[in-house]
């Protein structure tokens, strides 16, 4: 379970948002929405743990993700708005590298599953610094494929992809969520996760 | 495979992998190397003696330069397409990933620098042995320079004009490793033992290889915020 108290962001000597709080049970997932410059990614990235709150705690289970460090990444899988992608490496070695990081080791089978699952099995070895945005976009959800992290974490994860990728991702985010896993993600749209109603959490100013 | 030195050799692999498909990047400060150290003969004159004399010192001068010059590229990359956000908030300890990252960083901007530098020493008249002990300081000498660079490229990423204040950071840093690499050929040119200055160089080295990578962790994640 995965809850915040109060949590407040600062960007310098400015104050982002302050008193937001959630408790997410395993299961569920939250949509984060708000204006542009409100602190959608700033907020993912203390539920992360990559910045520290002004205030407030993060708590997995009941214990503080600074607290928990490694045992918290874990859990965790965190895609940004860059979607991590190195340009000289092709779809198929970014993805090794990125579950090598997440501490497995897939198979050659399981990798060109993954990828051929979100239609790029004809550029599985092709530099993604050729691919369009929307396909580096693919690459990078193809991580969730094989994912054994109970948090996803997804900053604006239908931003840039087609009708086809679009259901892909519901369709991951829905088994993952029936896994018993939580998801929260932001986006400007109304996000459909089949059978599944997420919790809404609008930032404000 | 433990899974940190999964990490470890993945890391790895890929950061050669990179370099070896952007050679351009990689030959970039190896040449800065080659042109520097060959702007000096020809700027002084064929004096057998006095190219002698301060060949150790302009070799390691332009060695340093060198090794500065590369330095920015070590996280700036994975920094600007979000691979180290990856790195930071992998399961796996940091210093594992940035440990693979310096090592890398030396084979590809470090090795070639100790190989190179006796080809142009010969361009200063060294005798076999001075270049051979050349190579020697050199070997224990760079990876201290990616270690303690490391920190200096984790500290600067993001701020604006990094790359001099880079320099101006670390180049300070690098003097004991100047000093104590040059004096090594020097003294032994003086007809001295230069097993001490060596052992200098591996007692910067050996301390380095175990605190830098720690210090430059806490760096990365300082950039981060």
């Amino acid at each position: 379970m995965l809850t915040f108290h109060d949590l407040a962001c600062a960007k310098g000597e400015r104050l982002l948002f302050k008193g937001v709080r959630c408790a997410l049970e395993r299961g569920a997932w939250l949509h984060v929405s708000g204006a542009n410059g409100v602190g959608k990614t700033s907020l993912l990235r203390l539920l992360c743990g990559l910045s520290q709150p002004a205030a407030g705690v993060v708590r997995w289970d009941g214990e503080s993700i600074n607290a928990l460090g490694d045992a918290w990444r874990r859990n965790l899988l965190y895609i940004g708005h860059d979607s991590g992608l190195q340009g000289m490496l092709s779809a198929r070695e970014n993805l090794r590298v990125a579950s090598s990081l997440a501490g497995v080791q897939p198979s050659d089978e399981e990798l060109a599953c993954a990828l051929a699952r979100l239609g790029l099995a004809s550029r599985a070895d092709l530099p993604t610094r050729f691919l369009s945005q929307g396909q580096k976009r693919r690459v990078a959800l193809a991580r969730l494929v094989g994912s054994n992290a109970a948090v996803w974490v997804l900053d604006e994860p239908f931003v840039a992809i087609d009708g086809d990728a679009l259901q892909v991702l519901s369709g991951l985010i829905s088994a993952h969520l029936e896994r018993g896993g939580l998801a929260v993600l932001t986006s400007h749209q109304a996000v459909d996760i089949p059978g599944h109603r997420g919790h809404l959490l609008e930032l404000t100013r | 495979m433990s899974g940190e030195l999964m990490v470890f050799a993945t890391m790895l692999r890929r950061d050669l992998q990179i370099a070896w498909r952007q050679k351009s990047d990689v030959l970039m400060s190896l040449v800065f190397f080659v042109i520097v150290a060959s702007l000096f003969p020809l700027a002084i004159g064929p004096e057998t003696a006095l190219l002698q004399r301060i060949a150790p010192g302009i070799l390691w001068v332009g060695a340093l330069l060198a090794a500065v010059l590369s330095l920015q590229r070590m996280f700036a990359g994975d920094h600007a397409d979000g691979s180290l956000e990856q790195m930071v908030l992998s399961p796996t300890p940091l210093y594992v990933t940035v440990a693979a990252k310096t090592v890398a960083h030396w084979l590809v901007a470090g090795l070639p620098l100790v190989l190179v530098g006796p080809v142009l020493g010969l361009q200063f008249h060294l005798e076999a042995r001075s270049l051979g002990l050349l190579m020697v300081s050199l070997l224990l000498g760079t990876p201290v320079l990616s270690l303690v660079g490391g920190v200096g490229a984790a500290l600067t990423l993001g701020v604006r004009g990094g790359g001099v204040l880079l320099a101006l950071l670390i180049l300070p840093l690098y003097v004991p490793v100047l000093i104590f690499g040059a004096g090594a050929v020097e003294a032994d040119a003086a007809g001295l033992d230069p097993s001490g200055h060596l052992l200098l160089l591996g007692a910067m080295l050996v301390p380095g290889a175990f605190f830098a990578p720690w210090a430059t962790t806490a760096a990365l994640r300082i950039s981060l915020e």
